[in-house]
């Protein structure tokens, strides 16, 4: 299989601050990493590439030149190659400008690499949350796709999906060329080796910029043409704490908390 | 693409019995608001198999109009089919807005159908409204894992499209059927729909997690110490009816399944009563669970900041609270 994974580098929104004062996000000082979901893409592929070892997995991330560090570190974990998209001209771009561009950076490198036939991402970036780049990929491709993936294993040359449902899961099969994105799995994604570290330090990455992807439609990327605009942002209004119950014994406090909560009806 | 209309679409997604998911008719509570205001048709859009459920359930909460593409081939979601009826839809009818519910087939069909007709879409919205100054539909979502608000416009393409997460919105009171409903016969091939089901695997009912639809959550975290910890929340959520959540500490350390999860990488759920045990209540976590009507908080530690949303917090040990508290809802229901 030739397979491809999208990689986006995301701030760590664990690590997010408000300041207090002018009520905004501090981003400064904040790590950046390779989105987590993205981490369980490219482990899905590694699993397939570990039963079939004549299998390639190529990366490719959009961003700026700093994006390099989650190409290496996608190269240290499982990947053979790896592609930056970069260019001033793509931003601003939303989730459907970007999934174009990004359509026409997959076209130009299988002029190079030749044709995949899995393409994962991951279900969304933990900075955005829109979950909408994979199936925008697979549209402007014009492939199938499943989303909400767990793992993914060939069988005879098909492509099986365990696919996270609201009631369970379900195997799905998907014909190639496609689109998988994925979700956390119940397992975690292999560490990379301190051998696989070194060579990706020393791994040159190609950088596609604008001029580049010669088939790109200019009037589709960007800001200004992209559909959607942010009106305002704005830190969301932390509800106030309410009652602490504090009586003399615990168990004085858990018949409390049982009253309130019976007397309004909660329960 | 005929004249751009002012109507405002729910899609109503169907389960495989042909009733519809909770979340679309929730959707129609603030569809007859936005599309009042904009003088145009709340229009239900049911797309599914045997859909008369779904069809009664969307006239009966305030549908206008109700578009129907139903036959086999949709009995289960597939992308391709539903992407190709959506959208030819769309096309036919043109309509102002479209709001989809936020759940995994939402989620996968929005962007598809956005992508096709060339148009925006804002996902996981938490409030909606018109904007003033423009007349658009103003799509309000959390960002950065819930630390952000982002306030989206779609100025000048058609539809205006949102996915919407359930439980944000409440169904409205049943009233009397009024939707006209017009069939649409729209087909799809077999060799259109690219992708298969070959197995599923569904939670057996006593294991079923469907927290977005549930009415109470008991919640566990870091603080329950090891699978045999989520006993105590498991016996408070069984006299409860209510379904079992679980932070993602308690996730990761593998104590329980990621179905469970409530949060930025799990579910976003808004029950009547979600009481948090053993939980510090990262933003992660309030991203998940902020909109539930009355939060109960149970943490050792008065510092943690589930106390800062909660409605009623216990400082003390989940171990000690839970099976009084449980004791008393018994007692109280003998």
């Amino acid at each position: 299989m030739k397979m491809l994974v999208c990689v986006k580098q995301v701030p760590d929104t664990t690590e997010i601050k408000i300041d207090p004062v002018k009520n905004t996000l501090i981003r400064d000082g904040v790590p950046s990493i390779l989105n987590p979901f993205d981490g369980y893409a490219l482990e899905a592929a590694a699993r397939i590439k570990d039963a079939d070892p004549s299998s390639t997995i190529t990366v490719l991330s959009m961003g700026p030149e700093q994006a390099k560090a989650v190409l290496k570190e996608s190269l240290a974990i499982a990947a053979d190659k790896a592609y930056l998209v970069s260019g001033r001209e793509f931003g601003g771009s939303d989730t459907l400008c970007t999934s174009y561009i990004i359509s026409e950076a997959i076209k130009e490198i299988e002029k190079t690499e030749g044709k995949f036939d899995i393409i994962f991402c991951g279900k969304q970036a933990i900075d955005g949350d829109t979950a909408q780049v994979g199936p925008g990929i697979a549209e402007h491709l014009d492939y199938p796709q499943v989303t909400y993936g767990l793992e993914a294993s060939v069988e005879d040359g098909l492509v099986k999906v365990k696919k996270e449902t609201e009631d369970g899961v379900q195997v799905i099969g998907i014909q190639t060329p496609c689109v998988l994105t994925f979700t956390k799995p119940s397992f975690d994604p292999r560490y990379p080796t301190i051998k696989r570290k070194m060579a990706a330090n020393r791994a040159n990455i190609p950088v596609l910029a604008f001029a580049d992807l010669v088939d790109l439609d200019p009037n589709k990327i960007g800001l200004k043409n992209s559909p959607t605009r942010v009106k305002k942002t704005f830190v969301p209004q932390k509800k106030t704490g309410g009652m602490k119950i504090a009586e003399e014994t615990v168990e004085d406090s858990a018949k409390k908390l049982f009253t309130l909560l019976s007397d309004s009806h909660v329960i | 693409m005929v004249n751009k209309t002012n109507d405002f679409w729910v899609f109503v997604e169907t389960n495989e019995d042909g009733s519809a998911k909770n979340v679309g008719i929730e959707l129609l509570t603030p569809g007859r608001e936005l599309a009042d205001k904009q003088e145009g048709k709340l229009v239900a859009v049911v797309i599914g198999h045997n859909t008369e459920a779904a069809v009664e359930a969307a006239s009966k909460h305030g549908a206008d109009q109700v578009l129907v593409v139903d036959g086999p081939e949709y009995q289960s979601y597939s992308t391709d089919a539903y992407a190709i009826a959506l959208t030819a839809l769309v096309e036919k009818y043109a309509p102002r807005a479209m709001m989809i519910g936020a759940t995994n087939n939402g989620r996968d069909l929005g962007p598809r159908v956005a992508c096709r007709l060339e148009t925006g879409l804002t996902a996981d919205c938490t409030a909606l409204a018109i904007d003033e100054e423009t007349g658009k539909v103003a799509w309000t979502r959390p960002a950065f894992g819930g630390n952000l608000m982002a306030t989206i416009l779609c100025p000048e393409c058609y539809p205006q499209i949102g996915t919407v997460r359930p439980g944000v919105f409440k169904k409205g009171e049943e009233t009397e059927a009024k939707a006209e409903v017009i069939k649409e016969d729209i087909h799809v091939s077999e060799e259109k729909i690219r992708t298969k089901i070959l197995e599923v695997i569904r939670e057996m009912d006593e294991d079923k997690v469907d927290l977005e639809n549930a009415e109470i959550i008991v919640s566990g975290g870091r603080g329950v110490g090891g699978p045999e910890g989520f006993e105590p929340v498991r016996e408070l959520a069984k006299v409860l009816g209510a379904t079992v959540g679980a932070s993602r500490a308690a996730v990761d350390s593998g104590w329980i399944s990621h179905a469970h999860q409530v949060g930025q990488t799990g579910k976003t759920v808004a029950p009547k009563l979600y009481i948090a045990c053993g939980i510090s209540g990262a933003i992660q976590h309030q991203a998940g669970m902020s909109g539930s009507d009355c939060i109960v908080a149970i943490n050792k530690d008065p510092d943690a900041p589930i106390f800062d949303i909660a409605d009623y917090g216990i400082v003390g040990d989940l171990f000690e609270v839970l099976p009084i508290l449980t004791e008393e809802i018994k007692k109280s229901r003998a």
